[in-house]
Formats: C-alpha cells, structure tokens, sequence
C-alpha cells in the first residue's frame, strides 16, 4: 500500500516535470502576450507612434474603421476552407480508398513536395500565371479579351486553395485510411448504391478528419496574411494585412490591439460554434468518434 | 536538379523583374532546389565552409535597410571580393515602416537608408547613431550640392551622409495611355477613366496622400484635416480603379499590366531605359523633391562592417555605378563627373527648372502626424 502511494507520487512528479515546459511555453508565449495586447489595446497612441498608457474604449469604437478588413476575412476564410474541402476530399478519397499499397507512398510524397519550396516563393508564382502574361494571355488567344483575374479575390481564393489543399488532405486522408472496406462490402450486400454507401457509409466515416482539416484551415486562414498581400495586390485586404499596417506602418499599437482582441474573439466564437455544430450533426449519425 | 549559385540566382532574379516573366528553365532554377540552397547559404553562413579569410574586425555580414532597385548587384558582390563582408539587402516600401521597424527593435539592420525629412524623427526618439566622419573618409562634404546634405546634420552633428536624391512623378506608359498627362490633377482622372484598373500608387503615406492632395492644388504636405479629408475622399473614390497599391511597381509595369503608376526618378530612368515607350511625368501642380541618406541604426550588430559599406558606396567610382544602374541623380560632383554626358542632360534624372520650382521637400511633421497614418491604414483596409 505505502509502496503503491509512492509510485503513484512519483508518478505525478514526472508528470508535472513533463508538463511544466509546455505550461511555461502557453504561459510566457501565449497567455502574457494576450495580457499584454489586453492592455495595449485600452491605451493611445504615442506622439510618434507606439503605445501610450491610457485607459479608454476608444480604440474599440474605432473598430468599425476597418470593417471591410473583417467582412473580407470573414467571407473569403470560410469561403476558401470550403473550396479547399471541395478540392481536397476526392483526393484523399483516392488516397485513402482507391490508391494502391504500392504507389501510395509516392503519391503522399507528392502532396508534401510543395513544401520543400518556401510558400512565400510558391505564391508569388501565382504572380506570373495570373497576371497579365500568363492565363489572360492565353484567353486572350481564344477571344477572351481583358480578363483580370491578378489582385481580385479569385485570385486570393487560388492562393489559399494552392497554399492550404495539403492541410486539408491529411486529416481527411487519414481518416479514409482507416476505414474498414468490410463495411462497404455490407452495405453494397444490403441493397444500397455505390452513392448511398458513400453517404451513408464513408462520409460519416471521414467527418472526424473533415472536421479537423477544415478547422486547421479556417484557423490559419482567419489570421492569413501573405496570401492578400501578393495576390490582392493591397486591395483584397484580411484583418491580418489591416494588423500589419497598424504595426508595421501606422504605428498604431493600441488600435492594433484592439482589432487583434477583435480578431480572437470573432475566432473564438466561430471555432466553438463550428465544433459545437461539428459534435451534434456527429452524435445525430451515431457514429464514433476516432 | 542542379543548385545554382548566389550570383546566378541574383542574375535570374533581375532578369525576371526586368522582363516580368520567367523562362520555364529560369523558373525551374528559381523555385526549386536551387533557390532553397542558396537562401540557406545566404542565411547561414557557417553551414558553408568559408571560402576566404575574413578581416578580422569587419565579420562576415552586413544588414542593410534599402529600397527597391536601389543598387547595382555587383558592387555588392565586388565588396565581399574585397572585405569578406557579404550584405544582406532587405527591401522596404516606406519610411514609416522602417521607423516602424526601428522603433518595435531588433531590426537587425547595421545600414539603412532613411529620406531627409525622417531624419530629426530618428534623432528625436534617439534610434540613429550619430557618426564617425573619420571611418568614412569618402564623405567629402564640399563635393555636395548643400540642399542635399543639409538633412542628414541635425544640431551640427553629422547622423546621415547623403546617397542620392530624386523626385516623385508617375510613370505612363504611353503605348497605352495616349493622353500625354502632365498634371496630377490629370494622373487621377485617368485613373478614374481611362486607365481604370491599371493604376497603382505608392504604399506609402507621404507620397499617396500628398499626391492626392495636390489634385486640388493644397501642399503636398499638408496636416490640415480638411485638406486630409479631401484627399481622402478622393483615395477612396479612386480605390476601386486601382491596378494596385505597392512601392514595387516595376514588374507590373514591365508586364503591361499596370499603365501607369507613382513613380521615383530612378525607377522612371529604368523602365525608360528598357521600354522607351515609359514615360516620367513630374506633376505640374508640384510634388515631392526629396534626397536619401546613409545612416546606422542605434544597436547596430555590425557597425564597423556597417562604416566600411558606407565609405565603399560613397567611393565616386562605386557611386558611379550605382548611379548608371539605379539612374538616380547623385548631388556629389565627384560622381558626376564620372558619369557620361548624356545622363546628365536626361530630363528625367534632372527635370527643367520650371517642373523642380513647385516641388517640395517633405516635411518632418507628416512622418508624425496620427491623421496621415491612420488614412492611409483606412484608404489600404476600404
């Protein structure tokens, strides 16, 4: 008994000692920057720029301010999520179900080459296929005269769908993976077709990595930065590009802050929503969870 | 696939911005393995054995703060052949994001090329170094045309030593734009018309919003609200008819998909010199005349590397380079006397004295001013 309650002591030390530099990690890189940005957020500005200790609400009631910044990111963030669901699924889907044992590690290999070039490289690429010399160019050729797809938001959707399939195809592709093919067999016995066995059958299946990709991607979209910097050519603008001027050129601190607080928050909110609709539609199909 | 060196990478990347366009071989070279290994050995030098003695005191880098097609490439290189110091040259689209940067701390810049109405901000909030005329005995302060050096001297100490100055017009390319415009009030209509959607203009406060308010004749460097609120509307009405708002704006030109934009002198000598069908037009209303500065930023990691990149720029035979390549006019009679005939008769580096009279050096306050930095943030996030 004595012996069991010192391990079990022991036990939890490690514990502690294994946890701590996570904790030290949320605590110091996390938790006092936002502490941090809190107060910012509630000051002025500096007569040169930078944060000047205050407390007001004002840099709040500015917000409206850069209210086109917030409907872009909210339109555009979810927006491209779907697209890149939409694009992203029936890759997986041959991945997972349809690709052979043997060329499967060849085919995931491909999906991560993008990676081996810097993103910010890739997309300035886009630069070139979407500007005047590349696709125009060449629609121009059958009679299409004049199309300007570079610095519009269908040029920041092909970025984000470009830049972020991979993120979307892994959570799915590993669900798919798992699936039992016994169960497709069943259902194919019991009468259904081929569509109602996927519906019925590999979606729910797949929902646990639908979920996961697309909350990696609309967490990551809704703080996207690059993407409408090179692509919307400082026209489509996201919170994240209204953020870095307020920082990088404005100087602004405090209402900087104060869109970042905004930021967060809309995040936070959207996030629960989406995983509280996300946990109900799943407990509905009655299928567990991986 | 091959690795490609820093020199041949630095080749194709300014053959690519020239052009606007990639051969399929060059973008093979410039996405692929070639690009990632020479990023790293740009980046980390000790990964690669060194290839030659250092100077001792000097180090092995340089950071400088620049802005775009600023330098001639191979002065850069010829300076490692010679010190063993290989710069690193970042790019930047204003003077408030430099201040930006300088005043959030750790730039890591040991140079940086400040414009002369910055330069009593810097010294204001104590990010400038003031310096050692002895280590750069290539300033020869008589060789200046004074009007260009006086800025970078604030209560008699030397903090800045001039690079070169310049003026900002815009750039037409008249192929497409047949109008011949030579107002801004006529640079905006068109924007508004005929050029709509093949416009862009400066990231960067001073020049966008002065040259908005210059459509309706106020200076261009007012801080009055009104005045503000005006060019302000006026931003915002053009937005919407802008190609882009970007201080890099070669490529978009050089690719015909922009027709027309905000434009420095050296950038207009450039895309001239390549495309004679791009012409500079300085505003007849007036408009920003302005000169650039040499400057080492308070904690700058590698100083001495950072006086001995100066000094080298300052040399009027390097200066001379830089100045065929990037076509700035340069106020050192030193380096101009280098420079072949028909350069200093080009209109576009030394306009007629009727278009210089109007135009106005920018003043310190609109670095400052709350209202000209939260518009243009509006007029960027509309």
């Amino acid at each position: 008994m004595a012996k069991a309650q010192q391990s079990d002591g022991s036990r939890s030390v490690v514990t502690a000692m294994l946890l701590l530099p996570t904790t030290l990690w949320f605590l110091l890189l996390l938790v006092l920057p936002l502490v941090v940005i809190l107060v910012f957020s509630l000051g002025e500005r500096g007569p040169a720029g930078g944060y000047q200790p205050a407390f007001t609400l004002a840099q709040y009631a500015n917000l409206p301010a850069r209210l086109k910044a917030f409907t872009n990111t909210l339109t555009l963030a979810p927006l491209g999520t779907v697209l890149c669901l939409l694009f992203a699924y029936p890759l997986a889907y041959f991945l997972g179900v349809r690709a052979s044992a043997r060329a499967k590690p060849l085919l995931l290999a491909l999906v991560v080459v993008p990676f081996w070039t810097s993103f910010l490289i890739r997309t300035y690429a886009w630069i070139f296929i979407l500007g005047g010399r590349g696709i125009p160019a060449l629609l121009a050729q059958f009679g299409l005269d004049d199309v300007r797809l570079i610095n519009t938001p269908f040029a920041v959707l092909v970025g984000i769908v470009y830049g972020y399939l991979p993120l979307m195809v892994f959570p799915i592709y590993v669900s798919l993976e798992k699936l039992d093919k016994r169960l497709l067999e069943a259902s194919a016995d019991l009468g259904a077709s081929p569509l109602r066995s996927f519906l019925q059958v590999t979606l729910p299946m797949s929902l646990p990595g639908i979920v996961t990709g697309c909350l990696l991607v609309f967490i990551l979209l809704m703080g996207e930065y690059l993407i409408p910097a090179i692509l919307g050519g400082g026209k489509v603008f996201f919170v994240g590009n209204a953020l870095v001027d307020l920082f990088l050129q404005s100087r602004n601190w405090p209402f900087g802050s104060a869109v970042a607080v905004a930021l967060v928050v809309i995040m936070l909110l959207a996030v629960t929503g989406y995983l509280y609709f996300a946990s109900r539609g799943r407990r509905r199909e009655d299928v567990s969870v991986i | 696939m091959s690795t490609i060196d820093r020199k041949t990478f630095m080749k194709l990347l300014w053959r690519h911005r020239k052009t606007g366009s990639l051969s399929r071989r060059d973008f093979m070279g410039l996405t692929g393995l070639g690009t990632a290994s020479a990023v790293l050995a740009a980046n980390m030098p000790g990964l690669l054995a060194s290839r030659r003695a250092h100077a001792a005191d000097l180090g092995d880098r340089v950071v400088l703060a620049t802005w775009p097609n600023y330098h001639d490439p191979q002065n850069f290189e010829t300076f490692a052949e010679l010190t063993g110091v290989s710069s690193q040259v970042n790019v930047f689209g204003s003077n408030e994001e430099m201040l930006a940067k300088l005043q959030a701390g750790g730039s890591g810049w040991d140079v940086f090329v400040p414009t002369n109405y910055t330069i009593t901000t810097y010294v204001d909030l104590d990010l400038i170094e003031p310096l050692d005329l002895s280590k750069l005995p290539n300033f020869v302060p008589d060789a200046y045309d004074s009007r260009f050096t006086e800025p970078g001297t604030v209560n008699g100490t030397v903090y800045a030593v001039p690079k070169n100055w310049g003026t900002t017009g815009y750039v037409v390319n008249s192929a497409k734009v047949t109008d011949n415009p030579t107002t801004w009030k006529a640079f905006w209509d068109l924007t508004m018309g005929p050029a709509s959607g093949r416009t862009m203009v400066h990231d960067y406060q001073l020049t966008t919003i002065g040259n908005a308010l210059k459509y309706y004749g106020y200076s261009f460097n007012s801080v009055d609200p009104k005045e503000l609120a005006d060019a302000e509307e006026l931003l915002l009405k053009a937005k919407p008819h802008l190609f882009a708002i970007n201080s890099d704006y070669q490529p978009s030109m050089r690719s015909g998909d922009a027709w027309m934009s905000m434009c420095w002198t050296g950038d207009g000598s450039q895309l001239h010199r390549d495309m004679p069908e791009m012409v500079y037009v300085l505003g007849r209303e007036g408009g920003e005349i302005w000169s650039d500065f040499y400057a080492i930023p308070k904690g700058a990691e590698h100083p001495e590397a950072a006086y001995a990149l100066i000094n080298y720029l300052l040399d009027p035979e390097v200066n001379a380079r830089e100045v065929m390549v990037h076509g700035y006019p340069s106020a050192d009679s030193r380096t101009n006397d280098l420079l072949p005939e028909e350069m200093l008769n080009d209109p576009i580096m030394y306009p007629a004295a009727e278009l210089l009279d109007p135009l106005e050096f920018g003043a310190a306050t609109t670095l400052t001013d709350p209202l000209r930095a939260e518009i243009l943030a509006r007029f960027k996030a509309a």
